[in-house]
């Protein structure tokens, strides 16, 4: 245990980088909270000044804001739905011992070191372009019509790309969690005459739980925020069906060229992160505990 | 019914061989320890038996019946294990059914079999703990409960007791005869500790190096091991070996004699020597000795005997307890 100098001198070590990290944080969000209240569009920099909660209705009434929203919730749900659950069986198989076994964890945990706007070009000009792509490649040489990926399934495809990104950090967590069951356990499982499937569903699942809970908390945070991949395959259409409130944000600012409501935007963003990471902390977060 | 029968049964693991061939017959009710030091592969003998290892050759039958393609579940045995191995997010109540419900069991079946093994065992007022809410002594004691509940031919503990304490562990060898002498079911005992096998066996098979070396009763094994392995192992504090002279006399490579079989003298007698530690437990005295020529001595002498250190001795054994080796180890008669 600290005595009250030591941890009086702790303190003073810790304040510079408290301090430093602080501000860091603050100052942003106070910058935008400020600039959020304030009518402030490029196109008419004169005419700067205080509007009080103006930007926050205008954003909140766009009818785009609803949609952003829905897509960021589909594309979210989507993506943990799909990476969690490829994660698990992923994790299972690598856990299987057979040839090669360390280059294929290797292979597999790839994809998860491939920049965002990278992987989203791949899949955009190698892998699910109409002409061009690997996908109706295939399609063709069975005799069926390729697939226009981006322009009839926008919201599905970018579901597809950022899944292919997650799955490997979802199923590089799973297994570790899998490594660690306890040899004894499975052979005590055996021996009680647990097939494969009540095995995985009385002693693996409740062992991994708390693994998939850490998954589903760390990627939420990224997931809520997908940016490059949108704006570099679909530019948040065909319309707005694929426009997720980071996204629309980077509209108004970027494209519209409207600091106010940018900021009010990105203020909602916040918001709804919160909203949703007490969410999630109220569904899964037991999971933690003990 | 759960006679056990081991028929030349051989294990290797990648080339190194673990189980060199071991015949063994467990009958039906026997309680029999598996005993030796660690890494002899009783352990592995074990698992062979429950069918988690698979024999690299030779055979186990059970009931008679050779049993090679059977799975573990379906052997009819149960196994405890030494770290337990209970499942952590159930409560005790689950981890007691979860047999039972794997066979499909109907649940005012299952109940009532957990609630009689639960009672068995003292566990009822635990029944909705996990298993981490629980003493050393009472998840023990779950995981045997999750034995009994099968109803097995026979039960296989492999070191049960070594993670508890001293006195908890009198304390559950005493519950484990007790419970083999209720339910009468064959039982293989997996221990490294000999006093464990003494007090518990009625069969012992010592393992050297994944041999059988022998097997008898408790007794049998004390005063007549066949040979210089099982002697030094059976027995405490361990026999003293002594070449030399006195075991020429006898007509023995090497002589065997057990500390609580001599008699000290401060006057005359065949060994003398010089008194090192001279251990009080009250009931008993064990004193560590040099003998000239021959090594150092333990000797055991009922109650208080007044030694100290430095103190010169005379040393003679019993000559109805000696033990006599021949070169290669063997026992002479
Ligand atoms: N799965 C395994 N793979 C390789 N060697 C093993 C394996 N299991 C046990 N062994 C080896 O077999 C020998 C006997 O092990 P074990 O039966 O656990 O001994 P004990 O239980 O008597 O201490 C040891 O040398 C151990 O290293
Ligand atoms: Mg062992």
């Amino acid at each position: 245990m600290a005595t009250q100098q030591t941890s009086a001198a702790a303190r003073v070590l810790v304040a510079p980088s408290v301090i430093l990290l602080f501000l860091w944080m603050i100052v942003p969000l106070a910058m935008t909270l400020y600039f959020s209240s304030l009518r402030y569009s490029l196109l008419d920099a004169e005419n700067i000044g205080f509007v009080g909660f103006q930007n926050y209705a205008a954003f909140l009434s766009d009818p785009d804001f609803l949609s952003a929203l829905v897509n960021t919730l589909v594309l979210v749900g989507s993506v943990l739905v799909i990476s969690v659950g490829g994660g698990i069986l992923v994790a299972l198989l690598m856990d299987q011992p057979v040839f090669g076994q360390n280059a294929l964890r290797l292979m597999v945990i790839a994809p998860f070191f491939v920049m965002p706007t990278v992987s989203a070009l791949v899949w955009k000009n190698l892998l699910m372009n109409p002409d061009s792509g690997l996908f109706a490649w295939i399609a063709r040489s069975l005799g069926m019509e390729p697939v226009v990926w981006f322009t009839n399934h926008p919201m599905m495809s970018v579901v597809i790309v950022v899944s292919w990104e997650w799955l490997p950090f979802a199923s590089l967590i799973l297994l570790t969690a899998l490594q660690s069951l306890d040899e004894e356990q499975k052979e005590a499982a055996q021996l009680d005459g647990a097939g494969a499937l009540p095995y995985f569903f009385y002693i693996v699942l409740p062992h991994i739980a708390r693994a998939i809970t850490v998954v589903i908390l760390i990627e939420t945070i990224f997931l809520l925020s997908v940016f490059a991949e949108i704006y570099v395959t679909t530019g948040g259409g065909p319309g707005v069906a694929t426009t997720n409130i980071p996204f629309l944000v980077y509209k108004e600012a970027l494209l519209n060229f409207d600091v106010g409501a940018a900021s009010a935007g990105g203020i909602v963003a916040v918001i709804l992160a919160n909203i949703v990471a007490i969410f999630l902390m109220r569904i899964v977060g037991r999971n933690l505990e003990g | 019914m759960g006679s056990i029968q081991l028929k030349s049964v051989r294990k290797a693991f990648g080339g190194v061989s673990v189980i060199n061939g071991v015949d063994l017959d467990i009958k039906n009710g026997e309680f029999a320890v598996f005993v030796g030091p660690s890494g002899c592969g009783k352990s592995t003998l074990l698992r062979l038996i429950a069918g988690l290892e698979d024999v690299t050759s030779g055979e186990v039958l059970i009931d008679g019946k050779a049993v090679t393609d059977v799975g573990p579940a379906q052997r009819g045995l149960a196994m405890v294990f030494q770290s337990y191995a209970l499942y952590p997010h159930m409560s005790v109540r689950n981890n007691i059914a979860f047999a039972l419900k794997m066979a499909g069991e109907k649940t005012d079946v299952i109940e009532r079999k957990v609630a009689k093994a639960a009672a068995t065992l003292n566990l009822t007022d635990y029944l909705d703990r996990k298993p981490r809410q629980l003493s050393g002594g009472q998840r023990q004691r779950v995981a045997i409960g999750r034995a009994i509940v099968r109803e097995p031919k026979a039960f296989l503990f492999d070191e049960p007791l070594s993670n508890l304490d001293a006195s908890l562990r009198v304390q559950m060898r005493v519950e484990i005869g007790e419970l083999h002498n209720d339910l009468k079911t064959t039982m293989i005992y997996v221990t490294h500790d000999q006093v464990e096998a003494m007090t518990m066996a009625d069969k012992i098979v010592v393992l050297d190096k994944g041999s059988v070396a022998q097997v008898g009763t408790p007794l049998e094994l004390y005063n007549r091991p066949n040979g210089l392995f099982v002697a030094g192992f059976i027995g405490s504090p361990k026999m003293n070996f002594i070449k030399g002279p006195s075991s020429e006399r006898r007509g023995a490579a090497i002589l065997g004699i057990r500390p609580e079989h001599v008699a000290v003298s401060t006057t005359a007698g065949e060994w003398p020597a010089t008194v090192r530690l001279a251990e009080h437990l009250g009931s008993d005295t064990f004193v560590h000795a040099e003998g000239d020529g021959i090594g150092p001595l333990t000797l055991r002498l009922e109650g208080e005997a007044p030694l100290k250190p430095d103190q010169r001795i005379f040393v003679t054994p019993r000559e109805a307890n000696i033990h006599k080796f021949d070169t290669n180890g063997r026992r002479i008669d």
